[in-house]
């Protein structure tokens, strides 16, 4: 099969029909038909197959293995055709000079420079106003296609469903009590009416925790935020929004299971770990007297990832 | 012209002579049409690498349409009454929904739908290990670099199009992913929420965005791959192929096999070996089970979860980021996430964009080539290249630190801090070892050859005598032999009086 790069190369035309370029590569030709015949027979037979397969509805991978082996192996006896049993070669053909002539060059540059160019040339201040038109157009038709697609962020952004008063509430609805918990363990909460709303779901999903018995400070300036040692943080994640959704239980750390972020439940959660750059916020909590848990307030700053307009 | 037609000698060729008469009359396809027929490609396996691409291009656009006929793009919830029993009477997506009966009640639905996301990966490791090809062998060089910049534009939109498409079915997954990268777009300074709210049609999640992925992956993005295709391929039959150099092989011809029917026959050969693996993959190997990972809602988040590889690098990189945050004056820029997906993919493409230009103003070498380089003939474009791969491959394997932590039950701080490390060592290292390796090569003529043995003969005095033997006929040929250096490249430190040409280094 070497014999193909050690022979010179020829053109295709005007070769007799005895030509050694034009004889097949094979040295045993009948052999090779033989197995592109074998190739084709079974390359029939399972694409008969994949019709048998789909009318009687057979599991799906019958339909792949069928469909794919049928395929192949056309494709190999194709192949095996091309290489062994059509012309050798090799064959050259000429590149021909992509260039035009420098004479060519000029005639067309001409046609653009003067002819075009002439005209535009001496109505210059109809040109320059025509000019002004399309860039005008151009900018002004794009303000549909900007501006209509959706509102501003105006201050959508700084602020969640959370208020005074909001009551807590797991995924069903359910208000959460003091007694609910125990310690360690952890619960996504919504504000009342908000758990199957988009807007609940996705920003003011908040993760509520147990971590003692007591009442507990985070951080100084957040005394009274964590009644009966229940702390709640946003659940978006500083890093790019991903719920904060693992909790490493002894070492009461949240952790993003996006790209690994930590954060120590215990002052505040922090950043541990990880490329978040801003603690998870805390929400200020407080007890009803029937025991259930209430936020006092709206988050202290824009929960989430960052952005230009949060300061 | 009248007179003329109806002087013409009768075509010799029966009813296949009767049509192209009729169609040559009316549109003159004789001349054109047989130059196409003769059109020689060369021969070389390094040129299929692109037809996995196109091919599988193919596949994609079959396996889509069959989808686009079953898939909803809606977020409006519905409650689940379909063939899948563990989602029955939940209340999901109807993209969800739809996308998990297309896998289950419609008949081959599941293989077109793993079919297609495999034709998906392959499409785009075709085109990367392609443009590896001609990146290499210095194919992108004066008078292809339009066509460099097609193509790298093909992997830039084959990207956004792979994510948009696994995006849709709207499963715990790609939920996420859309998050991930309405998060990456906030980021972005001054203009991030605007563009993050026109996008989205308001904060995250919104409403609309899946019928605006919809419409981008199923109409905007491929009718601007077929243009791009189409154009690719035109330019490369106008500027016709770059080969090896070897027998006969000259600048100003191509030597290999005629268009007709001998490259056609292994091309479409090819077609079919190209569907029929992508059939076998969507047949044996399964691909992102939707059903599995559960419907999106954004309190919910899956654990060990990767993108398509395609993104890996991103991911990767945003894993071994420091947590950076630029804050004052009161605004906040967060570095975290901006330096390495907005800032770091930018350079990234713009130097991919550029490297014909900047290879160009290099070596000063503004002559047309048709013959391709052997890549250890180019020491520092391979090295640059070589580092390139190495960088991204490292932080591609960032994106897997907690799994790899899990593997080998060490700490995730500690596989964080080596790959920050490994980041930094392992391109540095890559760029002088492959220099080295390429000037050890270019050392002896024979690379790539095996070597010959040696025949010990015994004389009649009982004398031993090795002689070598002759080259195995299967290494005589000259394609990887060395080439005549190029008269702008100078030897390292030696200077070559003679030309006058400006000087370079290689």
């Amino acid at each position: 099969m070497s014999d193909h790069e050690q022979r010179t190369p020829v053109s295709l035309t005007g070769l007799s029909a005895d030509a050694p370029h034009l004889q097949p590569l094979a040295r045993r030709p009948q052999m090779v038909e033989q197995v592109i015949t074998v190739l084709f027979v079974f390359g029939l037979l399972f694409t008969l197959l994949f019709g048998v397969a789909f009318v009687q509805n057979w599991a799906p991978w019958t339909l792949g293995a069928t469909l794919g082996t049928g395929m192949s192996l056309f494709g190999i006896g194709i192949i095996a055709w091309g290489k062994y049993l059509m012309p050798r070669g090799p064959f050259v053909e000429e590149r021909h000079e992509l260039a035009s002539s420098d004479a060519e060059r000029e005639a067309f540059t001409a046609a653009i420079v003067e002819r075009g160019g002439g005209v535009i040339k001496r109505r210059k201040f109809l040109a320059g106003l025509l000019g002004t038109g399309v860039g005008a157009f151009s900018i002004v038709s794009l303000f549909p296609w900007v501006r209509s697609l959706g509102p501003m962020p105006k201050g959508t952004l700084f602020h969640t469903d959370w208020g005074k008063g909001s009551y807590l509430v797991d995924i069903s609805g359910r208000r959460v009590n003091v007694s609910d918990l125990t310690i360690g363990s952890l619960v996504t909460v919504f504000p009342e009416g908000m758990e199957h709303t988009d807007n609940g779901q996705a920003v003011d999903q908040t993760v509520l925790i147990r971590v003692t018995n007591q009442d507990f400070t985070t951080r100084k300036g957040r005394e009274t935020w964590a009644p009966q040692g229940y702390v709640a943080y946003s659940k978006l994640c500083t890093h790019l929004g991903c719920p904060v959704g693992l909790y490493e239980q002894e070492l009461e750390l949240l952790v993003c299971p996006c790209h690994q972020s930590m954060f120590n439940v215990n002052n505040g959660a922090v950043p541990t770990f990880g490329p978040a750059p801003r603690p998870l916020p805390q929400l200020p909590l407080m007890v009803d007297a029937n025991g259930f848990l209430q936020s006092q307030s709206d988050f202290h700053e824009p929960v989430g990832p960052g952005f230009w307009e949060r300061s | 012209m009248s007179t003329s037609t109806t002087t013409r000698r009768a075509n010799p060729y029966g009813k296949v002579g009767q049509v192209i008469n009729e169609l040559d009359d009316r549109l003159g396809i004789a001349k054109g049409g047989r130059t196409l027929l003769d059109k020689v490609f060369p021969d070389h396996w390094s040129f299929m690498l692109g037809e996995i691409a196109l091919y599988s291009f193919v596949v994609l656009l079959v396996t889509g349409i069959f989808l686009t006929f079953y898939y909803v793009p809606s977020s409006t919830l519905v409650v689940y009454h379909g063939a899948y029993l563990p989602l029955v009477g939940q209340k999901i997506s109807q993209a969800y929904a739809s996308s998990v009966d297309l896998s289950f009640a419609v008949r081959g639905g599941l293989l077109m739908r793993q079919m297609h996301h495999w034709a998906c990966d392959i499409f785009v490791g075709g085109i990367l290990v392609h443009m590896a090809r001609v990146f290499f062998t210095g194919a992108f060089r004066k008078p292809r670099e339009a066509n460099w910049t097609i193509g790298t534009t093909l992997l830039v939109l084959s990207i956004g199009e792979g994510f948009l498409g696994y995006s849709l079915p709207d499963d715990l997954v790609s939920g996420t992913g859309i998050r991930i990268a309405y998060s990456i777009i906030e980021s972005i300074p001054v203009v991030g929420t605007y563009v993050a709210f026109f996008l989205f049609g308001g904060n995250f999640p919104g409403t609309v965005v899946l019928g605006r992925f919809f419409i981008l992956h199923v109409l905007l993005i491929p009718l601007a791959l077929l243009g791009l295709v189409g154009a690719h391929l035109f330019m490369l039959v106008q500027q016709k192929h770059t080969q090896f150099p070897g027998k006969g092989r000259t600048e100003k011809n191509v030597v290999g096999t005629p268009m007709y029917p001998v490259f056609m026959a292994k091309t479409t050969g090819f077609l079919f070996i190209v569907g029929g693996a992508i059939a076998l993959l969507g047949a044996f190997a399964q691909i992102n089970p939707i059903w599995q990972f559960g419907f999106y809602e954004p309190a919910r988040i899956s654990y060990a979860v990767q993108p398509d590889f395609y993104m890996g690098f991103l991911d990767g990189i945003l894993r071994i980021w420091p947590a950076w945050q630029f804050n004052a004056f009161g605004h906040t820029i967060p570095l975290e996430v901006t330096l390495p997906t907005v800032v770091f993919p930018g350079i990234l493409f713009a130097l991919v964009y550029a490297w014909p230009a900047i290879e160009r103003k290099y070596t000063g070498d503004n002559e047309l080539h048709n013959l391709l380089d052997r890549p250890s003939f180019r020491p520092k474009r391979t090295a640059a290249g070589v580092t390139m791969f190495v960088f991204l491959a490292t932080i591609f394997v960032g994106s897997s630190t907690d799994v790899i932590a899990n593997f080998f039950k060490v700490s995730l701080n500690t596989v964080l801090v080596e790959m920050r490390v490994l980041t930094f060592v392992l391109p540095a290292l890559a760029y002088p070892i492959t220099l080295k390796i390429c000037k050890e090569l270019q050392g002896f003529s024979g690379a790539g050859k095996r070597k010959t043995t040696n025949i010990v003969t015994r004389t009649e005095e009982g004398e031993y005598v090795a002689t070598p033997a002759p080259v195995y006929v299967d290494d005589a040929h000259h394609e990887l032999d060395a080439l005549p250096v190029p008269t702008f490249v100078i030897e390292d430190d030696e200077l070559v009086v003679s030309t006058g040409v400006r000087r370079a280094e290689r």
